[in-house]
């Protein structure tokens, strides 16, 4: 090859960036959005166990929305989403509040409070069922312990299956909560909380006024993280109850799963994939959009 | 940096304590139970309880679940599934990291019109739910001739995880500073010069968290295991739940637990050796980097 003049050099070096950066953006392109668009076609067709692309229009989504099995898995994930939130937020913040109080064995606690987060939902899952099962779990041990009328049987109750998973799913994600809070806390200006101090307030107030609404942001953020979560939620419930019994734990995730490629419903499938990307697009959209706001300007 | 201000009086500061180990013994109890079982034999799991130290401790249950306990029809443990995942984490995650690297370098580095709208075309992907991309990647495979296999596992988590680890890598490249690549420019170094011998030797660290972040994410998933693979490609949370949901007579927790601690314990011994860049992963990851 000859040696560029310096004025190509100049222009080679210009297209060489998007030249190297184009392999991710068509694979962001047709793995991404040209995959939402293809699912969001198949869902509006007569698929069942194979796909046809024959047009339908609304047929599938309303199949599912007469569908007694799916209104159970959206108020299941209603009731699972806003407990995990919910009680991972309150959790985590406390132990945040806590651990920041000039704690000894800070580092340990830390540690016994995260590692949950490393492992995976089936690893964990696996390990809740075999605690919460009625037979020789939680419930055999307070028999023994001479408990006799201890009944906990959520596990296999189909009206409290899926608190069982608020329970493994806390435990899996408040320790990463704490963290994020953590953090939080560490980066607020010393000098707020002493001013405040001397001017008399007490410390349950001084946190409650003026540290918490610092943290509006990581609030935020964690909000997000987990609602995210909680809508993705599909290994955790294969693992600990399977949807089951019956249908009474299933969540969209397992829903859609089971639709798409265990029953051969690839329609209907496809309509409650769309379902549960409106719904986490209603809410990162905005919340994406305000981040890179902030960070152009910022 | 320490906070002379914060602290509680007395007996709060009793309360304090008493609460946070009280949710220490929480986080522990699963992992405590998971050990302590998969050491047990299963007439002392019947006769004991759930606590109980095992009274004579032995690995037989480990050994039955890493060569020999059944998984729906196959009878030969988890070792298939657990080097399957090694075969599907390695490549996945050195690739996604190189991309990675490159996309962020030139998203931070070598801005261009609408490198932002690609960056946040990209973001997106990071809270995708994936469920919206399993059926026509279930086809794409398929005429790919990828579909049940490895090499196809690999090729799905690579895609997907373009997105987050752009993400990282953009995030830390954006805080070196501007005037290095500058300057280099000037020199008459070129873009991959600059970042082989700028950038990259700059990046150790993110690196670190980048390929910890990608290895738990990628030796954790069982969604993408579930739908793509089959028989002798599936990786090892599918083998556990299979393990642990094939339904026989006799159900032998301690054999289950062996292998949920098999399966979990890359990703813990990460966490334990690596411990600060996992968290770091886990905060950067918060879209806040």
């Amino acid at each position: 090859m000859s040696q560029p003049a310096a004025a190509n050099y100049g222009s080679f070096d210009k297209w060489l960036p998007k030249l190297v950066l184009a392999p991710s953006f068509v694979l962001t392109l047709v793995f991404v959005y040209g995959f939402i668009i293809w699912n969001g076609y198949l869902s509006f067709t007569p698929s069942r166990i194979l796909p046809n692309y024959e047009w339908a229009g609304l047929i599938q989504y309303e199949r599912l929305f007469e569908n007694e099995r799916w209104w159970v898995a959206v108020k299941n994930l209603g009731i699972f989403g806003s407990l995990f939130m919910g009680v991972s937020m309150a959790l985590g913040l406390l132990l945040a509040i806590f651990l920041d109080q000039k704690i000894r064995m800070e580092g340990a606690l830390r540690t016994i409070y995260l590692y949950p987060m490393a492992l995976s939902f089936i690893v964990t899952g696996t390990a809740w069922k075999w605690i919460l099962n009625p037979g020789l779990g939680l419930e055999h041990l307070m028999h023994q312990w001479g408990f006799e009328n201890f009944t906990f049987d959520w596990l296999v109750n189909t009206d409290m299956s899926i608190y069982t998973v608020v329970i493994a799913g806390v435990w899996q994600s408040s320790g990463f909560v704490m963290a994020l809070f953590l953090a939080g806390l560490r980066g607020i200006d010393d000098s707020i909380i002493k001013a405040a101090q001397v001017d008399g307030a007490s410390l349950p107030r001084i946190y409650w006024r003026i540290i918490v609404p610092c943290l509006r942001p990581v609030f935020f953020s964690t909000l997000m993280i987990l609602a995210h979560l909680a809508i993705k939620s599909f290994d955790l419930v294969m693992a600990l109850t399977s949807g089951g019994p019956g249908f009474s734990s299933d969540v969209p995730a397992t829903f859609m799963y089971s639709m798409a490629f265990t029953r051969g419903q690839i329609g209907m499938g496809a309509a409650s994939a769309m379902m549960m990307l409106a719904t986490l697009a209603a809410l990162v959209v905005p919340y994406l959009y305000s981040e890179l706001r902030n960070s152009k300007h910022g | 940096m320490s906070f002379i201000t914060r602290w509680l009086p007395g007996p709060g500061r009793f309360i304090l304590y008493a609460v946070l180990f009280t949710v220490a013994i929480y986080y522990l109890l699963p992992l405590y139970v998971m050990v302590t079982t998969s050491l047990k034999s299963m007439d002392e799991i019947r006769e004991g309880n759930l606590l109980a130290l095992p009274s004579a401790p032995g690995f037989a249950a480990w050994a039955k679940a890493w060569g020999e306990a059944c998984t729906g029809v196959a009878c030969d443990g988890l070792k298939g599934y657990f080097w399957n995942s090694v075969k599907m984490v390695v490549p996945s995650v050195i690739l996604s990291t190189m991309l990675g690297a490159v996309n962020g370098y030139i998203l931070s580095k070598w801005r261009f019109r609408g490198s932002e709208v690609i960056f946040a075309m990209m973001m997106f992907g990071v809270f995708l739910p994936l469920q919206v991309i399993l059926l026509p990647m279930a086809q794409t495979l398929g005429w790919l001739g990828l579909a049940k296999s490895t090499t196809g596992l690999v090729f799905v988590h690579c895609v997907m995880g373009i997105a987050s680890t752009t993400l990282f890598f953009r995030n830390y490249y954006v805080g070196i500073p501007d005037e290095l690549i500058k300057a280099a420019t000037l020199d008459g170094a070129g873009f991959w010069r600059i970042f082989f011998r700028i950038i990259l030797p700059l990046s150790t660290p993110i690196i670190m968290v980048t390929t910890i972040w990608q290895f738990t994410q990628i030796w954790n998933d069982f969604l993408f295991g579930v739908v793509f693979s089959a028989g002798d490609s599936q990786p090892i949370t599918v083998g556990l739940n299979n393990l642990a949901n094939t339904s026989s007579s006799v159900k032998e927790y301690n054999v289950d637990m062996a292998a949920a601690i098999i399966a979990g314990l890359p990703t813990l011994f990460v966490y334990v050796v690596a411990g600060k860049y996992f968290v770091r992963g886990l905060t950067a990851g918060a879209v806040k980097g």
